[in-house]
């Protein structure tokens, strides 16, 4: 049904969807066409939460209960990839890393452990400025370092923007050093919330 | 997770650490970290006149598990020749630890650490 709509849903009409579309693999393999958005860093997150929805509407298996079971399989496994592929391109550095992916370039972030030294040295200093501050319960220094991540985070996507299409090797390494920043913010955040318990 | 006595020995009473004058002629400094888990190692090494390596200190943020890698390896050093050093596999301090599968990648850390600290001192005494 519907042969000629290059989409695998239908975004206007409450219709159940060509799930078995000859495109949809096609789809499967590329985040940014599943959600009809330019395949670049820099993203419209308003754009990327509505096409997200209209997505996961048209294909919710809720609307499948009565259908066949090849269908209802097949809303399941479309429901899970519109996810995945929300949270994919939501988060800045898994959606570096998807676009390097696509160019077959491997940032190997579980392997590679050489790194500017300069950059390990300022990890390093936020550690132990998190440990003292941690020792004397300090969250008003926790937050502060939390704001210089973050920056410090901005600034190496802004790099990464432009590696991507330019210098794809350069691109795997921000990712490496954007992969190092979300750990130690994510453990920032958690001992802030340990704190305020 | 249960850690080893081994790593819990090195953990609990780490060897070596600190630090050694890295604008020393005579002595390498190694970094490296693991960006899916965050640790960062610190690892240098000072050679004598002869080429062997007299003394080594590492510092290192990151589980037990890299701690006790860092540690050991430090012991392992001193006394080597920088070939003998850049033999140290990560299997054998993976094997000496007793490092559960999940943890190997401390023990590749420390490998990648010594790499990278012969890497300097050659780089900087002109090899």
């Amino acid at each position: 049904m519907v042969a000629g709509n290059p989409l695998p849903f239908k975004p206007d009409q409450g219709t159940a969807m060509p799930l078995l579309h000859a495109g949809f693999l096609e789809y499967m393999q590329n985040y940014f066409a599943l959600f009809q958005l330019p395949q670049q860093f820099e993203l419209d997150l308003t754009q990327l939460d509505s096409q997200y929805r209209k997505l996961q509407a048209e294909v919710h298996p809720d609307k499948f209960v009565s259908a066949s079971p090849a269908e209802r399989m097949h809303s399941m496994q479309m429901a899970t990839l519109a996810n995945e592929a929300y949270q994919t391109l939501k988060h800045p550095t898994a959606r570096a890393r998807y676009l390097l992916q696509l160019q077959g370039i491997t940032t190997d972030e579980e392997n590679n452990t050489a790194m500017p030294a300069d950059f390990l040295m300022a990890q390093m200093e936020w550690r132990e400025a998190i440990d003292d501050a941690k020792y004397s319960k300090d969250i008003a220094a926790l937050d502060t370092l939390l704001k210089d991540m973050r920056a410090q985070a901005t600034t190496l996507q802004q790099q990464v923007a432009t590696e991507i299409e330019t210098a794809p090797t350069l691109a795997a390494l921000t990712v490496r050093k954007l992969r190092f920043i979300d750990k130690v913010s994510e453990d920032v955040n958690q001992l802030i919330a340990q704190l305020e318990d | 997770m249960a850690y080893s006595d081994k790593v819990l020995d090195h953990y609990e009473n780490p060897r070596n650490v600190g630090s050694l004058d890295k604008n020393d002629p005579n002595v390498g400094t190694g970094m490296v970290g693991a960006p899916a888990c965050g640790d960062v190692m610190k690892l240098q090494i000072k050679v004598n006149d002869a080429g062997v390596i007299e003394d080594a200190k590492f510092k290192t943020y990151g589980c037990g598990s890299a701690i006790a890698s860092s540690s050991l390896v430090t012991e392992w050093l001193k006394g080597k020749t920088l070939d003998q050093a850049q033999e140290i596999k990560n299997s054998a301090i993976a094997e000496e630890l007793a490092l559960p599968p999940v943890k190997i990648h401390c023990s590749v850390l420390a490998e990648d650490a010594i790499k990278s600290a012969i890497a300097d001192l050659k780089s900087k005494q002109g090899h």
